[in-house]
């Protein structure tokens, strides 16, 4: 799977570029081909009766986005307080959408070879969204495939 | 049609046939080789297969023969691949040479305006000798030179010689021709590759030149302006109005006049131009060809300004003696006008996409040997470019199928005793923030026999699962890829591409296509197609703090109801309604639908809650015949919006059909009244086996279903009345019943009312209860309340009365949510309250109408029992007949009639048939028909005019039948008068 994945991202010789975001205090990486752009979130629209991780629809610059919450995405607690929200802005299959995010972190350049697969007990929810996980100094970054990651339907919904 | 006339559409027709023939054999050759590596990659040959099937079809249309031989050959050889022949790199080549070949003669079409002369034998035999054997090796040596050659394109063209040399094609004339071809396109190159890009007709998606420079004119400041006369005048008021605001401000008269003047001399530059256009070279238009993504991102771009220029209104607002206030107000009118200009660019009168239709149908008509009559009702309905462009090709195949499948020979057709001429109605309109297109045909239907058997025979189902599928769901099957009902292959159609490729065109758009058909009365596809692009003005409503837009043209009125006033909602077994004049409606409350009611608030379904709810705005929403009512917390303002598609993630949400950015930049979900529609008769039919049943039920007779009343009284079975008919559901107490000269009464807003009993027994139900439950109804100034003991349930169903009843007061028995219930005739109880009831009406109506016989025709018993007593009390000599064929009998009896009210759907022939059979009749003819139908579709109503209706009355409007019947009489007083007017005269 990983193999396959990884064919679909933008490579620059060995290393690829990643954005890197905070859920819930984890890190997780954007294949930087992927992201248009990242904001902050004002003037969420609710859409009632929609699914659990689309938590409305908003609008940038004169486009209509949809709004994913990660955390119910990754089946991570919910966030407490009032900061500002963050997302990051992905173009896919013709459509917008905005991955809501906790914090946006530091571009990096990793090199193909230190990424590795999903270790085989990841959340199974969480491998089903990963394309493998850089070893950083101090911490993990978990790909994701934006991709599987919007494909929300096809994963067992959320009970 | 003059010569000239024809001409100049064949021009235009071949024009466009050109360039999309040029774009499609691009794509062809891509394909082709793709899928030379990928022989399995069934996505890649279908739309190989499509696109060659299209050019064939065209090429047959346009009279283009040796294109037509050559793209059949070619399709006849691709659809043995399809059906799993191996694919061989021969067979590829083959096609690939055929498509050169293709390539050549358009060159030369282009050029000439005609094909050119020659014989493409030699390719269509050899493709033809490989599709018979797809597997046996066919002499391939030349081939393989010849695609190869052509492929590598270079510049020094030997394809000539390569095609010279084989074997076939070695007469003088062909090669002669041949090279004339590839000549041409070869110095043709360059320069018609340009002329292509800019000069030539605009096709749909497209914007004129003109429509682009105005849109920039618009931008650049008031100068250059050239609006509409509407637009214009706006324009003046607004500048008047920028005037008065300011006093340093100066839209002076002086240069309006100069603006004028500009105007008119842009005008007359432009008229110029197009006389110049029209007369000289029809290829040359003043346009360019801008993608439509540019559009959509111009159309971006002034979302954006309006959203600016609205922030800089709201500053200049709060400082009142801004010297911005001028200009800002140039910049607002102008930003409007911009505004609408690009969203002019992308609207077009769907009529552009049937301009080919009529011609199609011609040359149909003639190779099939069918004379096909063509109407086409709502051209002018306005739709996005987008939409327009790609359901075009759709449209053309399906009335392409009218003609081929649905209509018979006129031969079969005379001996149906159906008109000798074939019948394809295309008809286009707006319901519901959808766009509504319907295909008709008067032909013979679809035969669920043969298509069972073609189903089993393609193993797209099995037998055991067929039985399980409604006739409808059947149908269906022949959207499904690779189905074809033809038993013979036409080139018209017939290969089973059609309706598939016609299902996935409309569902890229987000759009639906459905068929009804009747065996031997025709077969109607309605395509729905939601307004992605397009603008509508949109009530803007809000529930839990959340706004929403609802289509304003399904909003009929807006309602505020409130506990006291006349128009309240109630509730009758927890299922809500509103009293609004002589209607009960059902409402919905959108909050509760949407699931957005608050923990904190009163629970739903309490009548107290209810109540303390305070007032409510109810908007009341009309789709198809349905009416009812919205529930919303506050109404603001109507906005025009642009609907945006929503995301895929969001679309299986039925009740909403878009979004839109409002002026204020937020972004709000759009209702869609269809959707709410929808629910609202699941809700009515509680159980979901009972709902599929009543979709059968409605197939079977595709009667609409009535909305029905169901209570008890005196005994346990139940008892229903249309609720169209009841005005008002009352609970009284028991001790506010007074007896009067020897009857019942209550004393109900300011009069007395009397009351009638449906059975005695509930007198003594109400001792007990304490509470008498009453259906008033009311005519004019007067009410009656029918008590009941028990009020149960709202449905809708169908109603079919199944045992017709002797007893008075009771029309007869029909299945009312899977029980027997009884239909009370509330004619029957009318006259009990006020022995005048339905008399007194027309007291002061003249003598003649005591003398008027009319002329009933419904073909339910419900309807004939319900309006016969109603029409013979106000005077009528009622005669009755179950169907149009009775009444046609009557007519040959000699039967003579001042009027006839006839409904529209009736089995056999139906009212509209009717009605046009009658408007050239002798004896007939003069006889003022009304229309019943419970449809209040616009195009029903459209066509029902034209085949001669009088007026048009919904099934339960009585008060709207005797006021058009009145008005049918009056005319028909005058016409005596001035009969025997003339007599004493004479």
């Amino acid at each position: 799977m990983t193999s396959q994945t990884a064919g679909m991202m933008d490579v620059e010789g060995d290393s690829e570029k990643y954005v890197t975001v905070t859920v819930a205090g984890q890190l997780f990486g954007l294949p930087i081909s992927k992201v248009q752009d990242v904001f902050v979130i004002d003037n969420l629209t609710q859409v009632p009766l929609a699914i659990p991780e689309v938590v409305g629809v908003l609008n940038l610059r004169g486009r209509i986005m949809t709004a994913i919450c990660m955390r119910k995405r990754m089946r991570l607690p919910e966030r407490d307080g009032d900061r500002p929200t963050m997302a990051a802005g992905i173009e896919y299959k013709g459509e917008s959408y905005g991955l809501l995010i906790d914090e946006v972190g530091d571009v990096l350049s990793l090199s193909r070879d230190t990424l590795e697969r999903n270790p085989i007990n990841l959340d199974p929810r969480w491998a089903s969204v990963s394309a493998g996980v850089h070893r950083l100094e101090n911490e993990l970054l978990v790909i994701l495939d934006v991709e599987k990651v919007l494909d929300i339907e096809k994963t067992p919904a959320a009970a | 049609m003059s010569a000239g006339m024809r001409e100049a559409l064949m021009d235009d027709l071949l024009s466009e046939f050109l360039e999309e023939t040029a774009e499609s054999l691009d794509i062809i050759d891509v394909e082709l080789v793709k899928f030379e590596s990928q022989p399995n990659n069934a996505e890649i040959l279908d739309n190989i297969f499509r696109l060659v099937h299209t050019i064939k079809g065209t090429c047959g249309f346009l009279g283009l023969p040796r294109l037509a031989a050559l793209a059949h050959a070619a399709e006849t050889l691709m659809g043995k691949y399809r059906d799993g022949a191996p694919v061989t790199e021969e067979g590829v080549s083959l096609i690939l040479a055929t498509i050169d070949r293709l390539k050549e003669i358009l060159a030369d079409l282009e050029e000439n305006q005609a094909e050119p002369e020659g014989d493409d034998q030699d390719l269509i035999s050899r493709l033809e000798q490989m599709a018979l054997g797809s597997a046996t090796q066919a002499p391939e040596t030349s081939q393989d030179t010849a695609a190869e050659t052509s492929q590598t394109d270079s510049p020094s063209s030997p394809s000539q010689e390569t095609v010279a040399s084989s074997p076939a094609q070695e007469t003088m004339d062909q090669s002669e021709g041949t090279q004339a071809t590839s000549g041409a396109t070869q110095d043709g190159g360059a320069g018609s590759d340009a002329l292509f890009q800019i000069e030539r007709e605009l096709k749909p998606g497209e914007v004129s030149l003109e429509e682009l420079e105005r849109a920039f004119q618009e931008a650049e400041g008031p100068d250059g302006i050239d609006i509409s006369p509407q637009a214009a005048a706006e324009f003046a008021q607004q500048a008047a109005k920028a005037a008065d605001n300011s006093q340093n401000a100066q839209p002076p008269a002086g240069e309006d006049r100069r603006k004028e003047d500009r105007r008119k001399e842009i005008r007359r530059a432009e008229d110029k131009a197009k006389a110049a256009k029209s007369k000289k070279e029809p290829v040359k238009s003043q346009s360019i060809r801008v993608n439509v993504e540019t559009l959509e991102h111009l159309m971006t771009m002034v979302s954006e300004l309006v959203l600016t220029r609205n922030q800089l209104l709201e500053i200049v607002r709060r400082h009142e003696d801004s010297e911005f206030a001028a200009p800002l107000q140039r910049l607002s009118a102008v930003t409007a006008d911009l505004q609408e200009g690009v969203m002019k660019t992308r609207m077009q009168p769907i009529g552009n996409a049937w301009q080919k239709l009529p011609r199609v149908v011609r040359d149909l008509s003639r190779e099939l040997n069918k004379k096909i009559e063509l109407e086409m009702i709502g051209a002018e309905t306005e739709l996005d470019r987008q939409v327009l462009e790609v359901i075009k090709d759709p449209l053309t195949h399906m009335v392409r199928n009218s003609a081929d499948h649905g209509l018979e020979d006129n031969a079969d057709r005379l001996q149906l005793g159906k008109p000798e001429v074939g019948r394809i109605v295309l008809s286009a309109y707006h319901e519901g923030g959808q766009i509504i297109i319907k295909i008709s045909d008067d032909g013979r239907g679809i035969d669920i026999e043969k298509l069972k058997a073609k189903i089993l025979e393609k193993e797209l189902a099995t037998e055991e699962e067929l039985a399980n599928m409604s006739e409808a769901q059947i149908q269906r099957f022949i959207f499904h890829p690779g189905f074809s009902t033809a038993s013979k292959v036409t080139s018209v159609s017939g290969r089973g591409v059609g309706m598939d490729v016609v299902r996935t065109n409309l569902e890229l758009i987000g759009g639906t296509v459905d068929l009804t058909s009747v065996p031997g009365k025709g077969t109607t596809f309605t395509i729905k197609i939601p307004l992605t692009l397009a603008i509508v003005s949109a009530l803007i409503i809000a529930v839990a703090g959340q706004r929403f837009a609802i289509p304003q043209l399904s909003v009929v009125e807006l309602v505020r109801a409130h506990p006291n006033s006349e128009h309240r909602i109630e509730l009758i077994n927890d299922t809500p309604l509103l009293r609004l004049r002589n209607k009960l409606l059902p409402v919905i409350d959108l909050k509760s639908l949407l699931g957005l009611e608050n923990a904190s608030q009163t629970e739903e379904g309490d009548a107290q809650g209810q109540k303390k709810d305070e007032s409510n705005f109810v908007v009341v929403t009309q789709v198809g015949a349905q009416v009812f009512g919205i529930v919303v917390d506050s109404v603001f303002h109507t906005e025009e919006i642009v609907v945006e598609p929503m995301s895929s993630m969001l679309r299986d949400i039925s009740l909403f059909s878009g979004n839109t950015i409002l002026g204020d930049g937020s972004v709000i979900m759009i209702i869609d009244p269809n959707g709410i529609a929808q629910t609202l008769v699941d809700e009515g039919g509680a159980a979901s086996d009972h709902q599929s049943a009543l979709e059968a039920h409605e197939n079977a007779d595709s009667e609409a279903p009535t909305t029905l009343l169901v209570f008890r009284a005196g005994s346990d079975e139940p008892k229903a009345v249309p609720l169209s008919l009841v005005t008002r559901l009352e609970e009284i107490p028991a001790d506010k019943i007074e007896r009067a000269n020897g009857r019942d009464v209550v004393q109900y807003r300011g009069a007395l009312m009397p009351i009638v009993y449906v059975d005695q027994a509930s007198i003594a139900r109400r001792e007990e209860t304490g509470v008498q439950p009453l259906l008033v109804f009311t005519d004019g100034d007067r009410s009656m309340g029918l008590a009941v003991d028990e009020i149960d349930d709202i449905v809708e169903e169908v109603l079919d009365i199944e045992i017709v009843s002797d007893m008075p007061g009771i029309i007869g028995t029909a299945v009312v949510q899977g029980k027997a219930t009884e239909i009370l005739d509330v004619g029957y109880y009318l006259p009990q309250a006020f022995d005048d009831w339905l008399e007194r009406k027309d007291r002061g109506a003249s003598k003649i109408q005591r003398h008027l016989r009319l002329l009933l025709v419904d073909d339910s018993a419900f309807f004939r029992n319900m309006l016969a007593p109603l029409l013979s009390s106000i005077g009528y000599r009622v005669t009755l007949a179950e169907s149009a064929e009775q009444a046609l009998e009557l007519k040959e009896k000699g039967a003579k009639f001042d009027l006839i009210v006839s409904d529209i759907e009736m089995p056999g022939m139906d009212g509209i048939s009717f009605a046009e059979h009658l408007k050239d009749d002798i004896d007939w003819g003069n006889i003022p028909i009304i229309a019943l139908s419970s449809h209040a579709d616009p195009e029903i109503i459209a066509r029902s005019r034209s085949a001669g209706f009088r007026d048009y009355v919904g099934k339960f409007d009585r008060e709207g039948l005797i006021s058009s019947l009145k008005e049918c009489q009056s005319q028909l007083t005058e016409q005596m008068e001035e009969t025997e007017q003339m007599g004493e005269a004479a």
